[in-house]
């Protein structure tokens, strides 16, 4: 495995981590004040942080590390994560999204914003509150700020003591010239690591000795948990430490030592309220440093153990022997301690463990792989079905043995076909997390205060529908920041909270995934939205039209309501393109919307774009598909309900409205003539435009499900032809492009389309 | 050393040879994939009429098409004896319809001649030289320039 693979593996968790640390924050952001989210948080941004190191990834370590510094107060409960800190938090998380980005793909990052947050983010682990939200021009405490509680009164070590020590953050530039000015302060540690610590290779006596480089310290062992040897367990951990430091560093030094085991082991560190010797102990009189000269030796004494065991026990001894013991005394004093420590250490592993049994194991699988084997077993369910119909053929009985191995045959497929697709399936999280950031960032440019709800985050869907919902998804989250929410003023003024609220909901319905974003805002105004479709020649001044056919008039192409053509929204390509989008996905679009309470748009999408839900149809001899999704109804058409419109048009008279009728033999010229339609079927169709064609078939053969294979892979594009399939038969059938055929319907030359195509094509190639 | 590489160091080449009504074409063999017997295609609307249609082979869907056409002879009319080569042109495979394959032929360059000055732009646009064998004349043709880009300057 060389570096660039590593190092793609290390951008992988990034992403992971980047997604873990968002859904932390937002779940702080709604009050959850659990320290295994806090801690959650903080272990991706360090773990950002410490593969960044590994590449030598500057940028990102800086911007990591302070922002791990802050993290690291909110941890400590010197922060309290309110509202506004948790904004800064999120932009500094999406700009560590970006430098991420940036490192893996090159390019830049937004300079000024980046710094701006460092200083926001140093300002708040200072204990300063943010100054309202604005990364520039740092306004003078612009809202009394709540200081008192945002500096926990527990916080262990006080703003400011007596010996006039300050905790200050842990920055590279800073720490340089401030710690000689500090006069010596005592610390408490208590240090009492757990059998994981051992299992990973730490050990505690060289943490020990590098706790004793911070300052002058004292330490005791506490054996009380040590079992009769019998009972021993040789992998466990058994032994904890109190020690005294005394140093003129800051709590974070004596923390850093502990940087790698602080996972895997309980840590206290704490101003000690005075430096007498109250407890037991008496200062180590030797020098840990032991440990380096005498590591070989070490070595080949434990050769037969397992090394940690046999280095926490000479650690154990020594500092035994030196303190004699002396600890017996305060031995009540410290079980109490003690039982509580173990009683935290009991819930923490427990936390780790419902935490493991969560994740479930992953494994990391090129996308290819899963395409071949998903390639594979669409061969395999085309082969049963051409076996199982050449056996029926030739077995007139249909009771043999083979028939009954068939349908075995044909289940275990079906089975194998669905899991195979369920390893394609992702939920749509990832999707729906990009989004927070879109709201935030749109929000904040507008200067509405929005809130996004998301629901069903886990709702699976292929991976490539995922994709490609991203991008109509984002222009319908803008639209409803933008346009769907007010102002906070006219919130207000309407009786809403100022605050906007965007749902955000995906659920599994029917075999296909419901998307519905919602938003409380104005909802569409039709008088407005009306005028301007008629401004816009899009709708003639007298058309009659429903309330629901008004909303629907905004995904007409060249449609914008916003007076002001803003950065984010309103040039005019807004949901037509979105419309346009979720339909070449095989999905549909509809919206709602009630004055004064807001807009839901529904998308439906199919869960898979692997496989589609078609009729099979024969058309002047070939068979075609027609994606389901495309048909409203069928009907067989009687003479009387046929007539002529024009030199060659023909209407369908249904339930008293006329539909053109659709000659699809004819549009892909299959056949010179006209068919005669009572001899067909008529297929009702919606297609983009939104009108209703009739599309004349010969025969209807049946309803499948087939599996889309491309036919530009070997071929060109095909005008009329979405893709093709292959059916039961072994033969390739091509899967009808609704849209196409009824543009072509109004006159716009499908072959005209083709050859535009391809002179693009060949333009690009030179 | 393997076989391919041994020739290319001496400069020989490997031609498969085919039939189309009475004459005779090779194509370099590196490129061609499989040789398969005939099976029905379905047909394209708006293809060109050298293009057959489509089939299925073990689940790709690959075009077809009629060489004879494409050469600017008349259209074949398959039948079970007839064959398909299929062959790799740049990323894409294609399925050529031929009426048998006759011969692998291994060549040297000093054994191709080049094309002589005929009228017909077919022939100078995709005939690459002659050769003589046994007292037969075969055309080698190169596919690159038979299917530029596959089928876009025709669709």
């Amino acid at each position: 495995m060389d570096m660039n693979e590593i190092k793609e593996i290390f951008f992988q968790e990034c992403e992971e981590q980047l997604a873990e640390l968002e859904s932390g924050l937002l779940k702080l952001n709604d009050g959850d004040r659990d320290p295994e989210t806090v801690n959650a948080v903080f272990r991706a941004v360090h773990s950002i942080k410490g593969g960044a190191g590994a590449f030598g990834l500057d940028d990102l370590v800086s911007f990591a590390h302070v922002f791990e510094t802050t993290l690291d107060c909110v941890r400590s409960n010197k922060l309290e994560p309110s509202q506004d800190v948790l904004k800064v938090m999120l932009k500094s998380a999406d700009v560590l999204a970006d430098l991420v980005t940036a490192a893996r793909d090159g390019g830049g990052v937004d300079e000024g914003r980046s710094r701006g947050l460092v200083k926001e983010l140093e300002a708040l682990a200072r204990g300063e509150l943010p100054s309202g939200g604005a990364s520039d021009a740092p306004k003078p405490q612009a809202k009394p700020a709540p200081a008192p509680a945002a500096v926990a009164p527990t916080a262990a070590p006080a703003p400011t003591d007596d010996s006039g020590f300050q905790p200050i953050p842990f920055t590279f530039d800073e720490f340089g010239d401030e710690e000689a000015t500090i006069a010596p302060s005592s610390f408490e540690v208590i240090f009492k690591p757990r059998r994981e610590l051992y299992s990973k290779g730490n050990e505690a006596a060289l943490l020990l000795r590098d706790l004793s480089r911070v300052g002058e310290m004292s330490i005791n062992c506490d054996i009380d948990s040590l079992p009769l040897f019998e009972k021993m367990d040789p992998e466990a951990a058994y032994f904890s430490w109190t020690i005294n430091v005394k140093t003129t560093k800051s709590e974070q030094d004596i923390r850093s030592v502990f940087e790698f085991a602080e996972w895997d082991c309980d840590l206290d560190v704490r101003l000690a309220e005075s430096t007498d010797e109250d407890l037991p102990m008496i200062p180590v009189p030797f020098d840990l440093d032991f440990l380096n000269d005498d590591s070989a030796e070490d070595e080949s004494a434990v050769e037969n153990h397992s090394s940690e065991q046999a280095a926490a026990v000479a650690a154990a001894e020594t500092a035994s022997n030196v303190s004699k013991l002396a600890a017996a005394a305060a031995r009540v004093e410290k079980k109490e301690s003690q039982s509580a420590a173990a009683a935290a250490a009991a819930a923490a592993s427990a936390n780790a463990a419902n935490a493991a049994a969560g994740a479930g194991q992953t494994i990391r699988v090129d996308l290819d792989r899963v395409d071949r084997l998903i390639n594979l077993v669409g061969e395999l369910v085309i082969n049963q079905a051409m076996l199982s119909q050449s056996v029926i053929e030739n077995d007139t009985t249909g009771t043999s043995s083979i028939n009954m191995g068939l349908e075995e045959l044909q289940q275990l497929t079906r089975e194998i076909q669905d899991s195979v697709m369920a390893i394609r399936a992702q939920p749509v999280k990832p999707v729906f997390q990009r989004m927070s950031r879109i709201v935030r960032e749109v929000a904040d440019m507008v200067g509405k205060s929005i809130r996004l709800i998301t629901e069903g985050e886990n709702t699976e869907v292929d991976k490539t529908v995922i994709d490609k919902l991203a991008e109509p998804l984002t222009h319908m989250i803008r639209n409803a920041v933008d346009h769907g929410i007010e102002t906070p003023e006219k919130r207000e003024a309407a009786g809403k909270n100022p605050e906007g609220t965007v749902k955000l909901t995906a659920k599994h319905r029917s075999g296909r995934i419901l998307i519905e974003l919602q938003d409380d805002g104005a909802g569409i105004n039709r008088e407005r939205v009306r005028q301007k479709a008629i401004d816009n020649d899009l709708i003639p001044a007298d058309a009659n039209l429903t309330d629901e056919e008004i909303d629907n008039l905004i995904f007409m192409p060249g449609f914008s309501t916003a007076d002001k053509i803003s950065d984010i929204s309103g040039r005019g390509v807004g949901m037509d393109v979105v419309k346009r989008s979720i339909q070449a996905l095989g999905g549909r679009i509809s919206i709602s919307s009630r004055p004064g309470q807001g807009s839901t748009f529904t998308m439906s999408l199919p869960l898979t774009l692997a496989v589609l839900d078609g009729m099979v149809v024969t058309v002047a001899g070939q068979t075609l598909v027609v994606p389901l999704t495309a048909i409203v109804e069928t009907l067989q058409p009687e003479a009387a309900s046929i007539h002529s419109f024009g030199a060659n048009q023909r209407l369908i008279s249904i339930r008293n409205s006329f539909c053109p009728l659709v000659d699809v033999g004819r549009i892909l010229n299959f056949r010179s003539m006209q068919a005669n339609p009572v001899e067909g079927v008529a297929l009702l169709v919606e297609s983009e435009g939104g009108g209703q064609r009739a599309l004349m078939v010969d025969a209807i053969q049946g309803q499948r499900q087939v599996v889309i294979k491309s036919l530009e892979a070997n071929y060109t594009h095909v005008p009329g032809i979405a893709a093709a399939t292959i059916l039961g038969d072994g033969r390739v059938a091509l899967i009808l492009d609704v849209d196409a055929v009824v543009a072509a319907s109004r006159g716009q030359s499908l072959r005209g389309d083709g050859a535009l195509k391809s002179d693009m094509s060949l333009a690009a190639t030179g | 050393m393997s076989y391919a590489v041994k020739n290319l160091v001496q400069g020989n080449r490997e031609l498969i040879a085919f039939r189309i009504g009475d004459q005779e074409f090779c194509v370099n063999i590196m490129s061609v994939r499989e040789i398969r017997g005939w099976t029905k295609a379905t047909s394209l609307p708006h293809s060109p009429s050298y293009v057959m249609g489509v089939i299925n082979l073990r689940g790709a869907v690959l075009p077809i098409v009629d060489l004879s056409a494409r050469l600017g002879m008349r259209r074949a009319e398959p039948t079970p004896r007839h064959v398909i080569i299929v062959a790799q042109v740049k990323s894409r495979v294609v399925g050529m319809l031929v009426e048998a394959v006759s011969d692998i032929l291994t060549v040297t360059d000093e054994n191709i001649q080049p094309v002589p000055e005929v009228s017909s732009d077919l022939e100078k646009q995709y005939a690459r030289g002659i050769l003589a064998i046994d007292k037969r004349m075969i055309c080698l043709i190169e596919l690159d320039a038979l299917f530029p880009d596959t089928e876009s300057e025709a669709a």
